[in-house]
């Protein structure tokens, strides 16, 4: 499972990084958490507000900061 | 037995701080309102008591003045902005920019920039999604005259730019602003589209034109959600501005009780016709949040500045960056960035000399 933090690098979207991170850790899955800044993979994945948040190649939140549980919710 | 077991679980989950029952938000909107309004209409009489019976300072001195102001503006501005935000905060569940780019993917000049423009009010702008929206509407195929009047619209027309205008100058300040700046925001997309410069947009952008696949999927959003949202934004926008506005309506106070009335009639009056550009040329590099350039508007008017040139200044202020420019540069080439700016700036100079003409 990869989750990926879409964003140009502001500080939402160090907020929804660390947030993701600690749901991964919190529901003990061995999943990768990448953070993209690059805006050609953001349009590629079809984001258009940041930050947004992408679960295997989908994107599942967008252009807010997901809180720690909300994320536990997409990821179960 | 096992089929009351599997029902008990089945009902619906403890609610988390962002999911409320229907009959909840109900009753905490009505006794907000109702509070809220109480509140709301005794302000006047608050800061009046405050300041003369109080704090005994004697009436007519400009500090007494300056003052009552204060005290009356700032819980008014602030609970204001609260509720708006609030408001536009659901409204925008409604209006994603995915859905923006859905509803614009298909339209023309004239119609689409008008249809842009307004969609860009209902929007929120933050300078680092800029990019990704700029290339998301031009992957929908989306035309580059009604991307512009979108980018346009949506950081000049933002709801606290609204009501710091309307509760510090009223509604008539207000409904001007929206409508210059909508006039603005359509014109100037229409004429970039009419310059036909799809050229100057930066090779890789150009390949990426009419390449989305498939829109992303909406997830279904009820009313705890979008509650929850407006209850977000309000946090994340009222808690980020209010101090601009306090210090704002502090240099507001300042001005109103001790800058003599028509101290500035001279410099930015009706008169001087070359004010608006003046001010237009101070504006566009200056980059100032709503919050922080109304009081300042508030001051300059108050003091003999025309309405058409202090308005002017706001736009050139708010509508155009420093920081959103080079952002763009990403995506657009210089002289597009350019024409974009020049376009814009000069529309707000039309507006501003239109409206010392008019008022």
């Amino acid at each position: 499972m990869k989750l990926q933090v879409l964003g140009t690098g502001c500080a939402k979207c160090k907020a929804l990084y660390q947030n993701a991170q600690e749901a991964v850790a919190a529901l003990g899955l061995g999943a990768e958490v990448e953070k993209v800044e690059d805006i050609r993979e953001l349009a590629r994945l079809g984001v258009m507000s940041t930050p947004s948040l992408a679960i295997d190649g989908k994107v599942r939140v967008s252009g807010k900061v997901a809180s720690v549980d909300e994320i536990k919710k997409l990821l179960a | 037995m096992a089929t009351e077991t599997t029902t008990l679980t089945e009902e619906s989950p403890l609610p988390t701080p962002h999911r409320w029952h229907r009959l909840q938000l109900g009753l905490a909107g009505l006794s907000s309102a109702a509070g809220w309004w109480l509140i709301y209409s005794h302000l006047q009489q608050a800061a009046a008591w405050v300041t003369y019976t109080a704090a005994a300072l004697p009436r007519g001195t400009r500090l007494a003045s300056a003052v009552e102001f204060f005290l009356f503006e700032v819980p008014k501005v602030l609970m204001l902005l609260t509720v708006v935000v609030f408001g536009v905060g659901i409204l925008r569940t409604f209006f994603t920019p995915e859905r923006s780019r859905v509803i614009l993917a298909g339209k023309h000049a004239a119609a689409g920039n008008v249809l842009a423009a307004c969609l860009g009010i209902v929007t929120p702008f933050c300078s680092c999604s800029a990019v990704p929206l700029f290339l998301g509407f031009v992957q929908s195929g989306v035309p580059l005259g009604v991307t512009f009047s979108f980018l346009v619209a949506a950081p000049m027309i933002n709801e606290v730019a609204v009501v710091l205008l309307f509760g510090m100058l009223g509604l008539k300040v207000a409904a001007i602003y929206v409508g210059t700046g909508l006039l603005i925001a359509i014109m100037a997309g229409w004429t970039i589209g009419r310059l036909k410069m799809d050229r100057h947009l930066e090779p890789w952008v150009l390949e990426l034109r009419g390449s989305l696949e498939a829109a992303l999927e909406e997830e279904r959003q009820d009313w705890g959600t979008r509650v929850g949202a407006g209850v977000t934004a309000v946090r994340e926008i009222v808690g980020k501005v209010w101090l601009y506005v306090v210090l704002g309506i502090a240099v507001g106070a300042g001005i109103h009780g001790y800058v003599p009335t028509n101290a500035l009639a001279g410099l930015m009056g009706k008169g001087s016709w070359w004010s608006v550009p003046l001010a237009v040329l101070l504006g566009v590099p200056m980059y100032s949040n709503a919050a922080g350039i109304v009081p300042v508007v508030q001051a300059l008017l108050g003091k003999g500045a025309a309405l058409g040139t202090s308005l002017a200044f706001m736009m050139a202020v708010i509508g155009l960056s420093l920081p959103e420019l080079i952002i763009l540069r990403r995506v657009l080439r210089p002289r597009l960035i350019g024409v974009f700016v020049g376009v814009v700036a000069v529309g707000i100079v039309l507006i501003g000399w239109l409206f010392n003409l008019l008022f």
